[in-house]
């Protein structure tokens, strides 16, 4: 079924998407988190009148302003390119995933784009509550717009409240309250908000740790310090609970993923869960052991996926080829369904532009019948449900192992500096600056788990991702791939060297806050 | 309460907000007909310092406009969004290229160490102030000129034209829309810096600029229009089928007399605004030739796609055209939207209030010498 298509032109599209979605992240996590910490300090400011507040808010909020730009800048292009690259996806779910853009768009980005004008340019404009009012709106605002793309990226890994329509050859919602509230979506959009939060208190405390360093304003780093390992410590230990309910509705919504995060090749009773590992090179579901070494926490998976010890969790061998004793569909089996439900419908439509009713009713009841596997239909391999299994496995272990790094961090940096402890600690405050690459390495591991992980489907069991794309010569896409990629690389070098040239300026030219 | 209302007035209604969204976009260029005019109206650093600050402050309205203008056509239409967005690639990626590389530049201009340097992020805001809106316009110009596409049987489209979507820039009405929105963006940039900018160098030359802008604008403006009630158009019947009418667009106006009022109304409205800022010392221009502009895109909306016509017609094949009726999202995804909506009167109040906070003071050369956080 995928014979016809271009896998370059595939290829392509998924590479664009990647990179263009990889750049916003590096800057959506700072906006959300650095937006709540700036309002927390102005917050201070107004509540205690001391002026030094009102030049941490206003430093930090300089650097803000240099992240937001790029951050609307690299994010204007992935709204569009649902259309421009992914035009059937576009139509075949523009009736539910539509409306959470319109919605981000209406109900948070203005919020967001009127209050900054006033956080930036009111100080002396307006009263000190009304800034004060903006800047927690501009928070809110920035945080309800990553609600609803994150409710929108969070059907496509777990459509809910939808049904596919015959007719117009389209998923329609049939229920809104089931697309916002989902699990997967209240997950999703709690673990991935305060995973950025954890990202932007390690930013601050980068860039104090600089200043302590460099022994240049000291106050600034001191306060700044406390406030974000308070912030990160709470946002840090959240990530992990949340990380919890994320994993166990991976498990039971989307079970490749999983045991591709896992490296399962074969399912198994009371599995346990990999702490680190290496995969063989030749991994693959006949072999009884893939890896190299790894440390397992005994039964631990089971727990964890199905809140049971000794829970059966299917392994990739069960989903592609089935087991029949555990009542797992094979993926053949699924494809069969689906090729049954494409034929139908297609019978349906040309029936129905016969005016053919009966035998349009017969083909429909065949495809209501299948219609659940429709997406398997378009694959050629039953193979081919199973992501990326090294990426998906090393970028969630990646992901896993900061984030708990990161708690142990925070515990360290409050302790140190409620003590004031942290002075001319040259290896630790060095130590501290390295830890903000990890906190983009961790976010942007996340992402590529999520998405990677949920390979090869657009929409979970509906729509391959090959048959999504816009039908467009694979090397127009390849020509906007490279286009992008000069650009936005371009625009991150001036981004970091702006960013580092006004925290070496520092709050007032450099003299002591 | 939207649940009693019928299928294809949601249809209506929506398509009344997307085109006041459109609407109020081609009102916020303003700030891209602003950057455009940076060299002509400044003379040293100190005076483009107060038109980049002036234009600096509201650039993110019109940005958001678009891109709400994007998300709302994705969700109530979203046959146009994969039709149109996928079938003519070259001309929105290179439209979203333009938009790309402004919202970076007001911010990182002025920053040491900026990579580019200063002129790099003038140059960026000035594609953006012309490429990128003359663009916009020949893309709303295919709303009426139509555009080479197909739709099979799972409404999935096939573009006919390898340049995908440039084609429309060979198309004449298409380039008279362009380029009249190219320079009513230029002429409503002039009379915003009239209104926001308090100095009188900035004040005479924003005039001689509205002057020569005013006339490129009526010539293609005018152009576009005649065309436009001269040309065949692309109507549906009952059924939905797709037929070609002649002079479609003018029967629209005659027969839809309150659209036909706005669009008058709208004209006046903008040329009024141009009268009193040229011919006298009011600078309050801006608000009435922005409410006229509002007023008439609106109408001209409204005449592309009510009283049965498609608003994105395929020349290739008739039957491919898109309706309101034919692309819009389900009745129960239009109901769930229409509540959103109601938001939107909310979200203009406080637009208002916050603008009016930021522009109580005018920008003049002593703010700019004392400004904290200035671009």
């Amino acid at each position: 079924m995928i014979a016809d298509i271009d896998l370059a032109l595939v290829d392509w599209s998924r590479a664009q998407f990647a990179l263009t979605a990889i750049y916003h992240w590096f800057f959506v996590p700072l906006t959300l988190g650095l937006s709540f910490m700036i309002a927390i300090m102005e917050t201070i400011y107004v509540q205690t009148g001391k002026e030094e507040w009102k030049r941490i808010t206003k430093f930090w909020m300089k650097l803000f302003g240099v992240n937001f730009a790029i951050g609307v800048s690299t994010g204007i292009i992935l709204e569009f390119e649902f259309g421009t690259n992914w035009s059937n996806y576009s139509w075949f779910v523009g009736d539910i995933f539509g409306a959470p853009l319109a919605i981000e768009g209406i109900l948070a980005f203005f919020l967001e784009s009127t209050f900054i004008a006033v956080m930036f340019f009111g100080w002396k404009k307006v009263s000190k509550k009304f800034h004060l009012t903006s800047t927690w709106l501009v928070a809110f605002g920035s945080n309800l717009s990553a609600l609803w793309i994150l409710v929108a990226n969070s059907w496509m890994q777990y459509p809910v409240g939808m049904q596919f329509n015959p007719e117009t050859a389209r998923s329609e919602m049939l229920n809104f309250w089931e697309v916002l509230l989902s699990p997967v979506a209240v997950n999703k959009f709690l673990h991935t908000i305060t995973s950025s939060y954890v990202v932007a208190a390690l930013f601050i405390i980068c860039v104090s740790s600089w200043y302590l360093l460099k022994k240049r304003e000291l106050m600034l780093a001191k306060k700044s310090i406390i406030l974000a390992s308070v912030f990160g410590l709470l946002s840090a230990l959240f990530v992990a609970f949340t990380g919890d309910g994320s994993a166990y509705m991976v498990a039971q919504k989307q079970p490749a993923k999983l045991a591709a995060m896992e490296g399962l090749y074969q399912g198994k009773e009371g599995a346990g869960l990999i702490v680190f590992g290496a995969l063989k090179s030749g991994a693959n579901k006949n072999q009884e052991d893939n890896f190299h070494f790894k440390m397992e926490v005994p039964k631990m998976l089971s727990l964890l996926g199905y809140r049971k010890t000794d829970a059966y969790v299917p392994g990739i061998k069960d989903l592609t080829d089935g087991n029949v004793e555990r009542n797992i569909m094979s993926a053949g089996e699924k494809m069969e369904k689906g090729r049954l439900a494409i034929s139908s419908l297609s019978s349906f439509k040309k029936f129905k532009k016969s005016k053919e009713e009966i035998k349009a009713d017969s083909a429909l009841q065949v495809f209501r019948a299948n219609s659940q596997y429709m997406g398997y239909g378009y694959l050629n391999d039953p193979d081919s449900i199973i992501p990326n299994v090294p990426i998906t496995f090393y970028s969630f272990h990646i992901m896993v192992g900061l984030g708990a790094l990161f708690i142990l961090l925070f515990m360290v940096t409050l302790y140190l500096s409620i003590k004031d402890k942290l002075d001319g600690k040259k290896f630790l405050l060095k130590l501290l600056m390295l830890f903000l690459p990890l906190g983009f390495i961790a976010s942007e591991s996340g992402w590529i788990v999520a998405e990677v992980g949920r390979q090869p489907w657009a929409i979970q069991d509906l729509l391959p991702v090959a048959v999504a794309t816009t039908h467009i010569d694979a090397t127009a896409v390849m020509t906007t791939f490279i286009l992008f990629a000069v650009l936005f690389t371009v625009l991150l070098i001036a981004e970091i060297k702006i960013m580092l040239n006004q925290i070496k300026i520092g709050p007032k030219g450099g003299e002591n806050v | 309460m939207f649940e009693s209302c019928s299928y294809l007035f949601l249809q209506q209604y929506w398509w009344v907000i997307v085109s006041v969204l459109a609407a109020l976009f081609i009102f916020l260029t303003f700030v891209q007909g602003g950057q455009t005019l940076f060299s002509a109206l400044s003379k040293n650093e100190e005076e483009k310092s107060m038109l980049v600050n002036s234009t600096g402050r509201k650039w993110e309205f019109t940005f958001t406009t678009l891109v709400t203008f994007g998300g709302a056509m994705f969700a109530a239409f979203p046959k146009f969004y994969s039709t149109s967005f996928g079938g003519a690639y070259w001309v929105w990626i290179a439209i979203l290229f333009c938009f790309i590389i402004q919202a970076v530049s007001y911010e990182f201009r002025k920053k040491p160490g900026n990579f580019l340097g200063s002129k790099t992020y003038e140059t960026f805001l000035y594609i953006n102030g012309s490429l990128g809106v003359f663009l916009v316009g020949v893309a709303v110009g295919t709303f009426f000129t139509g555009s080479a596409f197909r739709l099979n049987e799972m409404n999935q489209v096939e573009w006919l034209n390898n340049t995908r979507g440039l084609e429309a820039v060979f198309n004449f009405q298409n380039v008279a829309l362009g380029l009249a929105v190219f320079s009513l963006a230029r002429v409503l940039g002039s009379l915003y810096f009239i209104n926001n900018i308090d100095d009188d160098v900035i004040y005479h030359r924003s005039k001689k600029q509205l002057i020569y802008n005013t006339i490129i604008f009526l010539i293609f403006f005018l152009t576009f229009l005649i065309q436009l009630m001269l040309k065949d158009g692309f109507a549906y019947d009952k059924g939905g089928i797709v037929t070609i009418e002649p002079h479609k667009y003018f029967h629209n106006l005659l027969e839809m007399p309150l659209v036909l009022i706005i669009f008058l109304a709208g004209v006046l409205l903008v040329i009024a605004g141009i009268g009193i800022s040229i011919f006298g010392k009011n600078k309050k221009g801006i608000w009435l030739s922005g409410s006229g502009t509002v007023l008439t895109v609106f109408a001209l909306f409204l005449l592309a796609g009510f009283n049965h016509t498609s608003f994105y017609p395929s020349t290739a094949d008739l039957q491919s055209s898109l309706t309101i009726e034919n692309s819009s999202s389900s009745k129960y995804t239009l109901t769930a939207m229409s509540y959103v909506s109601l938001f939107v009167p909310f979200v203009l109040l406080y637009i208002y209030f916050a603008w009016k906070a930021i522009d109580k003071k005018k920008i003049n050369r002593e703010e700019m010498s004392d400004s904290e956080h200035k671009y």
